[in-house]
């Protein structure tokens, strides 16, 4: 319905969509812009390629901030202006307020920027995951939870666009889009609490003066909640974007809409109440936690292979309508010169990878060789650097155009771009992975261990250096490409957004798969059941607690 | 109404479902057997480790660290976690002997790590990192903190020297 021709009026909610759009989107990218170098810089200073460059302070500043601006603002950001695009667009349907829409959008870009003096003062290189009770300037504490309570408006906004269409639109199944990404909502909101808890509870008290001491284990305990949980927020929009958007632009259409709806609802139910796998290694939880934890984790893996299936064969029914014939005739028919579809592709890929590293870290025994190690470094690079961002790239080569109505810079780069992702990723990952296998440890800046560990880690090292230069190439190409698309050629006819369908669209579904009431109970249940004994435990297990440290 | 799933992706599913079913299995049987990470749940005051006083005695007390026998004869290693060093540096121990080992923060989070092996224990103040282990190849082991302690976290490492049984002395 969006025009470009001047006299005629867009709706609101497409005007609404442009603008929480673009902005949340653009500051998104905007930190993964800053965040590249550092991870260079990084690669660069522990190759012992560059001696100048080598430096404590400057190090460890620079895996906090590249942390938080990749694992906090990049995904946060991206996340709420793909939710708000998709939302809108799918219901059709204004924000109930747009006031309340931009004053989230304030907070969190306000406690973002907030956070960002002390990390690049260095004030704060306490790395992303902060576990007291070594202990970063104030504002780096307030900042961070202030981009939490931001990103707390956009999933209010989220549910109540789904409550509200559902009401207007009695019976019908709710557009998958959103279904995704209302889920996914709920699901943050679950998973911030842990760390806000941690925060609200622990940290603030203490920084304010009013408490002296703090516990470690209550506050690692606390943070497994989110660490694991919101990984999988960040997998969210891939999943969305595979599922929606994918279909159409491979030319074909989704193979089930219902078990997309299944493994939503999986991941949901299942990516919050297993933190523990984070802690297998921690002295403050007993085994059987863990053991407990540990179900949970392998069941997380079951809508993966669900999507994983649903996705491959939606792209195998596209590369059939286009002419492919045989067992494996169909894959040279997909619509490779398509981002979209290529860049799901390349995702798949790298999720295989990335996902069997998974398994063994969430391994009840077998965790003990890697935990710590770069091991676990080179995984969640793989499946988040990997896996998800190059979905976020796919997703903005999509809108660009639909938000701009000018022409992507340039398709061609673009493809390349993304090759350009997948190669690097590997090439950086793959020795990282065998680095942690040789029993290098995790946030170290400099290895004086010996000449016998540093001769085996060193090739790995200068390979690592390599794939880093060329994730850094791409990422430039990625801001390049959009930044030239505000300017490049208006199309005569803007794209419409359309979301796929599934070869059988189902007009209504199982209200367990187009409501979140039930959902949102069981993960009460089930929380309580994971983590209720586990934190309780804390207030009688009396644990002589630890003061603050500097780093 | 009709809830349709291909039979192909059903029969994808089973297979998922029963690869889960084995990995728990697996886990289940393997911890049966007694294979569990280090969990100990043992509160310890890690500002007084090294005084008599304060919740744990003087367990980690200077003059009590390092390579023991217990009561019924184990090997126990005592071993204190700060920044940055393992006290004792370098410890001892012989070759196919199970060990206990011990180990308490003395000020912030740690870990203790030696490379290509499951011995992987996270040192968190306020509790004590238990696990039993056996080494049976002679050598010398660095072992490593890993996990981020402050700027000197990279140069927080120790030795563990596994020597013949029968050179073995306490």
């Amino acid at each position: 319905m969006s025009m470009t021709d001047t006299g005629a009026q867009s709706p609101t909610y497409e005007k609404q969509a442009k603008r929480l759009g673009l902005s949340n989107m653009w500051v998104g990218f905007a930190a993964f812009a800053a965040a590249i170098p550092m991870g260079l810089y990084q690669v660069a200073e522990r190759s012992n390629l560059f001696p100048a460059a080598e430096s404590r302070e400057i190090y460890y500043a620079s895996v906090t901030t590249h942390g938080v601006l990749m694992a906090y603002v990049l995904t946060t950001f991206f996340i709420m202006g793909f939710g708000y695009y998709v939302a809108l667009h799918s219901l059709k349907q204004n924000v109930w307020s747009p006031l309340f829409s931009w004053v989230g959008f304030s907070i969190a870009l306000a406690g973002t920027l907030i956070a960002a003096v002390p990390l690049l003062l260095g004030e704060a290189s306490v790395m992303y995951t902060f576990y007291p009770p070594e202990m970063a300037v104030t504002p780096f504490y307030i900042g961070a939870a202030m981009l939490f309570v931001g990103s707390w408006f956009w999933c209010v906004d989220m549910i109540v666009a789904m409550i509200q269409w559902r009401r207007t639109n009695p019976g019908m199944a709710v557009p998958l889009v959103m279904f995704g990404t209302t889920i996914n909502a709920l699901l943050w909101l679950w998973t911030s609490m842990g760390a806000t808890l941690e925060v609200l509870i622990q940290i603030l008290p203490l920084k304010f003066g009013w408490v002296d001491t703090i516990d470690p284990g209550l506050a690692r305990t606390f943070f497994s909640w989110t660490l694991h949980a919101i990984v999988y927020f960040w997998l969210f929009p891939a999943y969305i974007a595979m599922y929606s958007l994918m279909p159409r632009e491979s030319g074909g259409k989704l193979f089930s809409d219902e078990l997309a709806r299944v493994a939503f609802v999986m991941l949901f139910i299942f990516s919050v109440p297993i933190g523990f796998h984070h802690l297998y290694m921690d002295p403050q939880q007993a085994a059987g936690w863990k053991l407990l934890h540990m179900f949970g984790t392998f069941m997380v893996a079951v809508p993966t292979f669900i999507t994983g299936f649903t996705v491959l064969a939606t792209l195998e029914v596209s590369g059939r309508l286009r002419g492919g014939a045989g067992l494996f005739g169909w894959l040279a028919k997909i619509r490779w010169n398509n981002p979209m579809t290529l860049a799901a592709m390349l995702s798949m890929l790298m999720l295989t990878a990335g996902g069997f590293g998974g398994v063994i870290n969430a391994s009840y025994q077998m965790n003990a060789l890697i935990h710590n190690t770069q091991w676990v470094t080179g995984h969640f690079h793989l499946i988040f650097g990997g896996t998800s961002v190059i979905m976020y790239f796919a997703v903005a080569y999509w809108a660009w155009p639909r938000i701009t109505g000018r022409k992507l810079a340039s398709t061609r780069m673009a493809l390349w771009q993304l090759w350009l992702w997948f190669w690097g990723m590997l090439i950086t990952t793959m020795p990282w992975h065998v680095l942690g296998l040789l029993g290098q440890p995790r946030r170290v800046d400099t290895l004086p261990y010996g000449e016998a560990l540093n001769a085996i880690w060193n090739p790995h090292e200068v390979v690592m250096f390599a794939g880093s230069v060329m994730l850094t190439i791409s990422a430039f190409m990625f801001i390049i490409i959009l930044v030239r698309s505000h300017f490049s050629e208006r199309l005569a006819q803007t794209p419409e957004v359309v979301f796929g369908t599934a070869i059988h669209q189902p007009l209504r579904v199982p209200h367990l798969l187009n409501s979140l009431a039930f959902w949102n109970w069981a993960m009460l249940v089930y929380m309580l059941a994971s983590y209720g004994y586990p934190l309780l435990q804390f207030m009688f297990i009396n644990a002589p607690q630890a003061i603050p440290y500097g780093v | 109404m009709a809830f349709h799933i291909d039979k192909l992706e059903k029969r994808w599913i089973y297979m998922v479902a029963g690869f889960v079913l084995m990995a728990w299995a697996i886990q289940i049987y393997y911890a049966a057997q007694g294979w569990h990470p280090p969990s100990n749940v043992e509160v310890i005051d890690s500002a007084q480790l090294h005084l008599e006083t304060g919740v744990g005695g003087d367990e980690f007390s200077e003059q009590n660290i390092g390579v023991k026998r217990d009561a019924d004869g184990t090997l126990v290693v005592t071993m204190v976690a700060a920044r940055y060093g393992f006290y004792p540096q370098e410890i001892i121990l012989p070759q196919g002997e199970p060990f206990k080992m011990r180990v308490a923060s003395f000020d912030v989070l740690h870990g203790i790590y030696i490379p290509l092996t499951n011995l992987n224990l996270m040192l968190v103040p306020g509790y004590v990192s238990e696990v039993t282990t056996t080494v049976n190849i002679l050598g010398d082991y660095p072992m490593l903190c890993h996990d981020f302690c402050g700027m000197g976290h990279a140069y927080m490492f120790g030795n563990v020297k596994i020597v013949p049984a029968d050179e073995y002395k306490l």
